[in-house]
């Protein structure tokens, strides 16, 4: 295939990687907040998640035949998800996590493990309810038209894409916009106020930080509840982008997710967006290898395509985690939150 | 961190309960066989044998017969109580009442697989304190290596290379030999030289793993396209007989595995390792997936061979076995021993040298490099002898199946086995087996009962208990670990750490075994198993 | 606190009426996933086969059997589906079997049951060597990988004119099984294989995506169930391709369109169960199944009551042979290859020798506007009878 059809083909598969890892950047910040203050990884926070996607889903169900922006719909859709998954996070926190706060750190992981299985069943029964297993965003018009594709004549960035026949969706945007925003947000929490000094640190020692004066116990529920409303956020641009959630769609998400948490180095805010964006290019290229003549076939391997898009996300995590040990952005002394 | 005090408890005056044991024994036994018997059921009133045949009745039976070699383990008795108890139970009780319902002896031999594969994740986890989460990869490596060798498919692979290579065998053979022989070397000679990482020396690990790799794909290839010739005569797998053999060639697949993972990743701490082993557990799933050529892919590898012994067949059926459940009673005694073995050998390291090295290891991981323990070492022996755990069950796995696809290796098996580790007790042997039995039981016996007992009820799907059992499940994993975050069966220290404030006279008692095999254990045990430090916490991945 | 003795008093319900009954206890089981990522599809299986007993209740009991169904949950594990097989192989009520959702599952519990003779009907199981194995308990009443694979790949030859198809699977037993059928009888036709590779992503197809866009296939053939290829095909649309999607039974489903939106417009699948439009009882069955559920019936669960009613009627079959009295499992075996069930939304089904059926109309629907349509129709036939 020559350069001139390949190199557009290269950029439109990088950019959907993009698109894709801000969906998992802003869930891997979910664990790498969680992380950073108790050295937890929070199984559970892929059901969170899911339940940022589904109360998203209700919102824009019920909201479906009424008159109104759908730019209004998708705030409230994502304000409604991002108190509903904060709580829950923080309530799976009171009555999971800090009971155990002194035994071995195995311990709430497996509780995190069980409390992930609890929540994947309520969900499917709450839905089934209504007799809904499958659960599939009604937008409102428009956000699946696209932003700037090769038919509509646009300036600039779009002009661009246009010229080299990538069409990103008006939904595609408005994921990154609000991936952007909520990053912004919580960089300026957790490094300019009051608030997310507390959280750095706790993050940095509980104990000593509880001997000047910080509530810990409190920051700890706070972090939760941060994180729980970044995973709400997160299901609403999940759903957003991939149309249809289920009860137990954000096991592999979840898994990804977190993945890219260790590969910016997990604890660092950066370090997860960073990880979430080269992840998802990562996958997209994997996916692609075959058409890029890359058909490795010793021992009858198989050919290298999208069914080794996962695997091959791990097996470049393994390659950095062995030059940088502890992830792209960490260090030794990882600054954590 | 408290201190270790070695030295067993003062010993507390507890009442001989042989007595108690032998009765209990009796009346679940009793009960067990008579509710799996049709002809006695029959005898009974029918209200009572309705109430017997009811499942979860039937199951609570099972559990309470099987809670019999606990009490065994755990009360104050004699010691030829317990070993009646324990010997009549798994040797004349169990088989009993698996010959008269099949699925006992399935539930007994699930058991004895993932006793056998918590015992190994507790070298890797309790012992050596590396998490890993993608343990189940081992156990599918020894199950392919029987299963494409037990069944058609390596004929399949040999007929495909014979109709598809050229005639250079020898050449790739010998070429991925010297290419092996020349990069492990060269690994340990950077291994010699290391302790500083610096960027050079890891590209050139790194180089040499890729080229080890390569050398051993290389190897198998070239063995494989000489061996071509003789498809025709494995179109129904290698004589069954070979199924010892491949027993210790599970093991031997399972642990370079283990050491090819453990490799390139060791050097990482904490949850680094616990996402990248994650991720290799999907990379062997992803690739039996694959690889079709060798493992037929999603289709799975069917029918896979078992070994048959022939005066043990006459013996099962003299006692009234019929002919398709030899090889299930048969696995059953063959799970037996190698369980036997794997306990023997866990108590063995646990006081050996290697097995104080990993406990240092896990403790403090600086401390034990300044003693004197070498780390890549010392952790690739542990991953590759929990891996060799995980391989030979994979070839009971297999045989047991008749069936091998790679949906019986997902993500989720690989956290099943931890949680069985972590329920029954991080570093303590009994505690691990018994973890393995209870979610053993409450997934294939007791939880789906609650469904079948309801059944004819007609419930909605919503409160129907057989919809119900992750959620029940998920449940009791959070209620067991919030009340007993020690686990079931604790070993000693992981106790006096979680109860500090307690009354220290627990009830202590000196420990025989499960089945008789075990020697009391002079309760010295001088680890905590998977406490991980404070420091060890703050440096993440780091090698400060 | 609640949910805890609301379950303690059902289970005493149950006990109490389980040993109430006075006739002579018929049982009929199922075996697919009920909890986790698949309970959807199984649960159908499951209730579909309830309401085919619910239907037969009243007949059973004139012959003084109390029939029920017990559900079993295999949660898509086969070591799960084994032990529970093993269990049904004990519970000496139980004649027969439906199940299972995936043929991983169905392998190993077959070979668990087929000592006991207990008759196994499966309602999604297409891989061929399920009952290629020759067992005798092992029945299945949709069609083969090789019956499937060569009617969707016929079509897209001859009435979607497709010079170039793009091959794509979801990394199952079925999805792969059967796209193989379909790449060979392409092959066989020189059709222009532009792509063949698997996926077992859920939600995100861009790579996939980008790359039928760069190959510019003629078609797709997607093997694979609805949840994930109904999510795919909206992503495709929306990325402005338009080209026909063709797939198996697997798509035979109501949320194809839910899922889908306008993006399941020209889809094609192939399926031996007759549309709703055709069979007045499928409407009625249909009803019942939304009056049951509160849910609509979808193709797993139109399947799992074709394959109670094959069960249900092969039983009654073996205990007319056997004076209507309770007959063994072995009859009920045997009458399973001999049975010709009638009434059911899949046709009349009789199954060869090898458990397979024997004929079978398949029928190629297709979905635009959202509407479900008969496209064509074409008679298949077991391999061997």
């Amino acid at each position: 295939m020559d350069f001139a059809t390949l190199a557009p083909f290269l950029v439109g598969v990088v950019i959907s990687g993009l698109v894709l890892g801000f969906v998992y950047a802003i869930i891997a910040l979910g664990y790498t907040m969680v992380y950073g203050v108790l050295q937890l990884i929070n199984f559970a926070h892929s059901e969170v998640f899911v339940t940022g996607a589904v109360v998203g889903f209700e919102i824009f169900r019920v909201l479906n035949g009424v008159e109104m922006n759908g730019y209004l719909k998708l705030l409230l859709a994502l304000i409604a998800a991002m108190v509903a998954s904060g709580l829950l996070n923080i309530l799976i926190e009171r009555l999971a996590y800090r009971p155990l706060r002194n035994a071995p750190r195995l311990v709430p992981l497996i509780t995190a493990i069980g409390v992930s299985l609890i929540l994947q069943d309520l969900i499917r029964i709450i839905e089934g309810f209504q007799g809904r297993f499958d659960l599939t965003y009604q937008l409102p018009t428009g956000f699946s038209t696209p932003f700037c594709g090769p038919e509509s004549s646009c300036a600039g960035v779009g002009k661009f894409l246009g010229g080299i026949g990538i069409s990103l969706q008006i939904k595609e945007v408005i994921v990154v916009l609000v991936a952007l925003v909520s990053l912004a947000a919580l960089n300026y929490l957790v490094n300019f106020t009051k608030l997310g000094r507390a959280i750095r640190a706790v993050a940095q020692d509980r104990v000593t930080a509880g001997l000047m004066g910080i509530d810990a116990n409190g920051i700890i529920s706070l972090t939760f509840l941060i994180g729980g409303a970044l995973g709400g956020i997160s299901g609403v641009l999940f759903g957003l982008k991939f149309g249809t959630v289920n009860a137990y769609s954000g096991f592999d998400p979840g898994i990804v997710a977190f993945t890219a948490a260790v590969l910016g180095g997990i604890g660092s805010i950066p370090g997860a967006v960073l990880g979430g964006l080269v992840l998802g290019v990562i996958q997209n290229l994997i996916g692609v290898t075959n058409i890029l003549g890359g058909a490795l076939n010793i021992a009858n391997l198989g050919v290298i395509d999208s069914s080794y898009q996962r695997i091959g996300a791990f097996l470049v995590l393994v390659l950095i985690l062995i030059f940088k040990p502890t992830g792209l952005l960490g260090r030794s002394n990882v600054e954590k939150v | 961190m408290t201190a270790i005090r070695p030295g067993s408890q003062p010993p507390v005056a507890a009442p001989d309960r042989s007595v108690a044991l032998i009765v209990l024994a009796v009346i679940s036994s009793a009960l067990l066989l008579i509710s799996q018997e049709s002809s006695w059921l029959a005898r009974l009133p029918s209200a009572l044998a309705n109430f017997l045949k009811n499942p979860l009745v039937a199951s609570l039976v099972l559990t309470f017969f099987l809670a019999n070699l606990l009490f065994a383990y755990r009360w104050k008795a004699s010691l030829w109580a317990k070993l009646l108890v324990g010997g009549l139970s798994l040797f004349l009780i169990l088989p009993w009442a698996g010959r008269d319902n099949t699925s006992v002896l399935d539930l007994a031999i699930q058991i004895g697989i993932f006793a056998a594969l918590s015992l190994g994740l507790n070298i890797v986890v309790g012992l050596a304190g590396l998490l890993d989460l993608g343990y189940i990869a081992f156990f599918a490596v020894g199950a392919y290596t029987w299963g494409i060798f037990g069944s058609g498919q390596i004929g399949k692979v040999l007929t495909y290379f014979k109709d598809n290579s050229a005639n250079n065998g020898p050449v790739v053979a010998v070429g991925g030999l010297v290419l092996l022989i020349v990069t492990a070397l060269s690994l340990r000679a950077i291994n010699r030289v290391g302790g500083k990482r610096t960027p050079v020396a890891s590209w050139a690990f790194l180089l040499a793993a890729l080229g080890l790799v390569i050398g051993v794909t290389l190897l198998v290839r070239g063995l494989v396209m000489l061996a071509a010739a003789n498809a025709a005569g494995l179109t129904s797998g290698v004589n069954p007989n070979f199924f010892w053999l491949f027993l210790i060639l599970a093991i031997a697949a399972a642990a370079s595995v283990g050491v090819l993972i453990g490799l390139p990743v060791l050097k990482l701490k904490g949850d680094y390792l616990a996402i990248i082993t994650l991720g290799l557990g999907e990379v062997i799933r992803v690739l039996a997936n694959n690889l079709s050529t060798y493992t037929n892919g999603s289709q799975g590898i069917t029918p896979i061979g078992s070994a048959s012994v022939p005066w043990f067949n006459s013996l099962a059926g003299a006692i009234g076995f019929t002919p398709d459940q030899y090889s299930l009673f048969f696995l059953y005694f063959v799970v037996l021993i190698i369980i036997a073995v794997i306990i023997l050998a866990n108590m063995r390291l646990d006081r050996s040298k290697i097995g104080r090295a990993w406990i240092a290891i896990r403790e403090d991981e600086i401390a034990a490099q300044a003693m004197g323990v070498p780390l890549v070492q010392t952790k690739l022996i542990a991953f590759a002898t929990g891996a060799s755990f995980a391989g030979i069950m994979g070839v009971i796995f297999a045989a047991k199946q008749g069936f091998i696809s790679p949906e019986s290796f997902i993500l989720n098996q690989s956290i099943s086995v931890l949680s069985m580790v972590v329920l029954g007790g991080l570093g303590s042997i009994p505690g691990v087996i018994l973890g393995a039995a209870v979610v053993t039981i409450l997934n294939i016996s007791l939880l789906p009962s609650l469904g079948e007992a309801t059944a004819s009820l007609n419930l909605p799907p919503q409160v129907n208990p057989a919809q119900l059992q992750r959620l029940v499940f998920g449940g009791i994993l959070v209620a067991m670990m919030l009340f007993r975050p020690e686990g079931l069966l604790p070993s000693v220290r992981q106790r006096r750490m979680m109860h500090e404030d307690d009354d220290p006279s627990g009830n202590m008692t000196p420990q025989d075994s499960l089945a008789g095999e075990l020697k009391p254990e002079n309760a010295a045990e001088v680890y905590s198993p998977g406490v991980a430090t404070r420091a060890d916490n703050e440096r993440g991945g780091g090698t400060q | 606190m609640k949910k805890t003795s609301i379950l303690a008093l059902t289970l005493l319900g149950s006990l109490t009426l389980g040993a109430a009954s006075a006739q002579t206890s018929l049982k009929i089981a199922s075996i697919s996933p009920l909890s986790g990522g698949q309970s959807d599809l199984g649960t159908q299986i499951k209730n579909g086969a309830q309401l085919a007993v619910n239907e037969y209740v009243a007949q059973f009991k004139k012959l003084g059997f109390d029939l029920s169904l017990t559900g079993y949950d295999d949660q898509a594990d086969p070591a799960t589906g084994t032990a529970a097989a093993r269990k049904i192989a004990a519970d000496t009520s139980i004649l027969a079997v439906v199940g299972t959702l995936n043929s991983g599952v169905a392998i190993p519990s077959s070979a668990a049951l087929a000592p006991s003779h207990v008759a196994m009907v499966s309602p999604a199981n297409t891989a061929n060597q399920v009952t290629d194995r020759g067992l005798k308990n092992m029945n299945r009443i949709v069609a083969r990988d090789d019956a499937q694979g060569p009617a969707g790949a016929n079509f897209m030859v001859s009435k979607l004119k497709s010079k170039s198809v793009y091959l794509l699977n979801d990394k199952t037993a079925y999805g792969e099984g059967l796209v193989a059928e379909v790449k060979k009888a392409l092959q066989a036709k020189n059709v222009k294989i532009s792509g063949d590779e698997g996926t077992e992503e859920k939600s995100d197809f861009s790579a996939i995506i980008q790359k039928i866009k760069l190959t510019k296939p003629d078609a797709i053939y997607f093997g694979g169930i609805y949840n994930q290829i109904g999510v795919f095909v909206k992503q495709l649309r929306e990325q402005g391709v338009m080209i026909p999607l063709v797939g198996g039974d697997g798509l035979d489903s109501e949320q194809m369109v839910t899922i889908g939106g306008k993006g399941s417009d020209n889809v094609f699948y192939t399926t031996v169960a007759a549309p709703a439009d055709a069979l007045p009882s499928a409407k009625k069955v249909a009803d019942a199944y939304s009056k049951t559920y509160g849910k609509d019936i979808q193709g797993f669960g139109i399947f799992g009551y074709d394959a109670a009613k094959v069960v249900l009627q092969g039983v009654l079959l073996a205990a007319k042979d056997n004076g209507n009295k309770l007959p063994s499992r072995e009859q009920v075996e045997t009458a399973m290859r001999k049975v010709r069930a009638t009434g059911l939304l899949s046709g009349t089904v009789q199954f060869n020798s090898m458990g397979d059926r024997k004929a079978a109309k398949m029928y190629i629907m297709s979905i635009n506007n959202g509407k479900f349509s008969l496209n064509s129709t074409l008679n298949v036939k077991a391999p061997v009878n």
